[in-house]
């Protein structure tokens, strides 16, 4: 399913609602959610999941291409870890 | 793999340490009343159905691509053996289906940044 396909079926969800509001529902909610993270914040939904950031510490890498060692800097990664219920729905195998 | 129990060491920034800043669906919609006109019930449905449509396409063992947000796939992982980690006793792990999450390009570059300041 894609971002359009999303838009879509939520469309169809709500037929009582504009033409484009489920499409500006979506593109509105994920780019809060994108936001939120840029900030540091962690983002909660019960029974989907939590995305929040880790630390990945600075290193010494190398270059595959050379060999050379590179400084890789500090960074932060987003992360997701799936809530109970769907864990549980996607897990077909009982 | 001890992925699910990684959150115990994952970096906290300060602000939200102290105030608990957390997005929930509360604030989503909030957000869609405030800004697109919605009604209050229509925005809570509208997140509500948001992930539940997710969680439908997943379950119905479809990815899910939010281009400039990210991808949710889905994996089958074999069993394999495990351990009761207070008796030590040997359960092996089920073999089962779950979901990741892989972040796009765009999406990891504005996280990234967070590291070219602390006031971020």
């Amino acid at each position: 399913m894609t971002k359009s396909e999303l838009i879509e079926r939520l469309t169809a969800r709500f037929p009582q609602l504009g033409a484009k509001d489920a499409d500006v529902a979506v593109k509105m909610i994920l780019d809060e959610m994108a936001a939120s993270l840029a900030r540091g914040h962690r983002i909660e939904i019960r029974g989907f999941g939590s995305f929040g950031i880790n630390y990945r510490p600075p290193r010494v890498g190398r270059n595959p291409k050379s060999g050379d060692k590179v400084l890789v800097p500090e960074k932060y990664v987003p992360h997701f870890k799936a809530g109970k219920e769907l864990r549980e729905r996607v897990d077909r195998i009982e | 793999m001890p992925q699910s129990e990684s959150w115990g060491g994952s970096f906290v920034p300060d602000e939200s340490k102290t105030n608990g800043i957390t997005l929930t669906k509360a604030e989503l919609a909030d957000l869609l009343f405030d800004r697109v006109g919605l009604n209050k019930r229509e925005a809570k449905d509208m997140v509500e159905g948001f992930f539940e449509e997710i969680r439908n396409a997943l379950e119905r063992g479809e990815e899910v691509k939010l281009s400039g947000f990210g991808n949710f796939q889905l994996r089958d992982k074999p069993q394999r053996p495990g351990r009761n980690p207070k008796t030590g006793e040997e359960i092996p792990i089920t073999a089962r289906r779950v979901v990741t999450f892989h972040a796009s390009q765009k999406l990891k570059t504005a996280v990234e940044q967070l590291s070219d300041g602390p006031s971020a």
